[in-house]
């Protein structure tokens, strides 16, 4: 596909704004896993596993801030403003990413299937028409990978280890499939953003995730539950109580000092 | 390894026809700014440097970081304006970009040479082979292949970590992305 979008200036005000929607959904995504995984650092079940869900959390609020930034430059507020200065209803995030941690088996369902989802987006945007988004997305591919396959090595891992961890890895699946699910909620940007060749619709983005996960869940020997219905409402700022209880928590020393300098 | 070299040409070229002492002496001073996290490497050897040229009356140096989460991007950028500010160029810019990406196949041969020397094995592969490209990391002590891979993940984002099977010491490696 030829780059249409050379740069951010060259979107028309109605692309613009689906643009800027769509930023704040991968932003708000990243900012909202990295905490969650955060939350883990010092707590991970042996030390490898506590350092690389804390790398992933690093890269993913790294990832964040590369979006917010884009955002600044679409005329947003600064990025920390962005991350730490809204109310849990302007925030743009999927329930997946907002579930408080669980066990492990919750932790590695969810950064799976969550990674997964992002790879196919990255892929996408690398190869869509808004140029400074597939430049930062080829960039972010290349980190994600590391994701996937310690994500994958993890779902094998505990998929049919133990009758518990198999239990319990089984119990995370059904739980968060919906949510998973939920990463693709349609909004009223899908059409025009495909159009415009930035990112394909939400629907097809989900089939080819679908594709991609479930040969390794049933490598894992774990079951996608039938006729589920997606959890939506994050990409119109509706989410779950435990959005709130994050954002206490992660924009509590912003609220007493706004401008702060480390 | 052509596609090093290109990088390395391309990089030496940019020197040759930038032509203007200025840009030679800002390609000069930035051989003193090192990775706060590898302080063996400069940030030329590290391919960190995509661009240096003036823009009007200003310097301006284009910064393509290695990972975009990397918590020394600012300590970076502020030493690039220090040792910029020590040549004189007290307005220069330091812009992070991210084209061209930053891949470890960007690492000079020198810094190749230097991250081993410090004990790092070099990206083992091309960025885009995958999965199997970090099994079998050479050990930067003993150069054996007999290693094994313990965590993808290690102390900086960009390290993985590894174990020697010949000389029985575990070490880290610096990931290909």
């Amino acid at each position: 596909m030829s780059l249409n979008y050379e740069n951010l200036a060259a979107l028309t005000p109605r692309l613009r704004e689906a643009v800027v929607n769509l930023l704040y959904r991968m932003a708000d995504d990243e900012l909202l896993i990295g905490h969650r995984d955060s939350e883990w650092t010092g707590h991970g079940p042996i030390l490898e596993a506590d350092i690389a869900v804390s790398s992933m959390a690093q890269d993913e609020m790294g990832h964040a801030q590369a979006y917010y930034q884009m955002l600044h430059e679409l005329g947003e507020a600064d990025p920390d403003t962005l991350a730490f200065g809204r109310k849990p209803r302007e925030y743009k995030c999927a329930a997946l990413v907002c579930l408080p941690k669980g066990d492990w088996a919750f932790t590695i369902v969810r950064q799976y299937l969550y990674d997964a989802a992002e790879m196919i987006r990255l892929t996408a945007f690398a190869a869509g028409s808004l140029r400074p988004l597939a430049q930062l997305a080829t960039k972010l591919r290349g980190e994600e990978k590391y994701h996937m396959m310690h994500g994958r090595g993890w779902v094998l891992r505990l998929g049919d280890s133990t009758p518990e961890s198999h239990e319990r890895m089984q119990a995370a699946l059904t739980q968060l499939y919906p949510y998973a699910m939920g990463l693709f909620e349609p909004t009223e940007y899908d059409e025009h953003l495909a159009q415009a060749g930035i990112c394909p619709r939400e629907d097809e983005l989900q089939r080819e995730w679908e594709s991609a996960v479930a040969p390794v869940l049933t490598e894992a020997g774990l079951k996608v539950p039938e006729h589920l219905e997606p959890v939506y409402g994050g990409r119109v700022g509706r989410h779950p109580a435990a959005l709130k209880e994050l954002l206490d928590s992660m924009q509590l020393v912003y609220k007493i000092d706004p401008g702060a300098k480390w | 390894m052509v596609n090093r070299e290109a990088t390395r040409q391309q990089g030496k070229e940019a020197k040759r026809q930038g032509g203007s002492e200025r840009i030679q002496a800002a390609y000069a001073a930035l051989e003193s700014v090192t990775d706060p996290e590898i302080p063996v490497i400069n940030v030329i050897e590290m391919g960190m440097i995509a661009d240096v040229r003036v823009d009007g009356d200003r310097l301006v140096v284009d910064l393509t970081p290695t990972f975009v989460g990397c918590p020394a991007i600012d300590v970076i950028t502020h030493s690039i304006r220090e040792a910029m500010r020590s040549i004189g160029e007290t307005e220069a810019a330091v812009n992070v970009v991210y084209e061209p990406p930053w891949s470890s196949d960007r690492i000079t041969e020198e810094g190749r040479r230097k991250l081993k020397e410090f004990g790092l094995a070099p990206p083992s592969a091309r960025c885009e082979s995958g999965m199997a490209s970090i099994d079998r990391v050479a050990c930067p002590f003993c150069n054996s292949k007999n290693t094994s891979l313990e965590s993808i993940f290690g102390p900086t984002l960009c390290r993985s970590i590894h174990y020697c099977q010949s000389c029985l010491q575990s070490f880290e490696h610096f990931k290909p992305v």
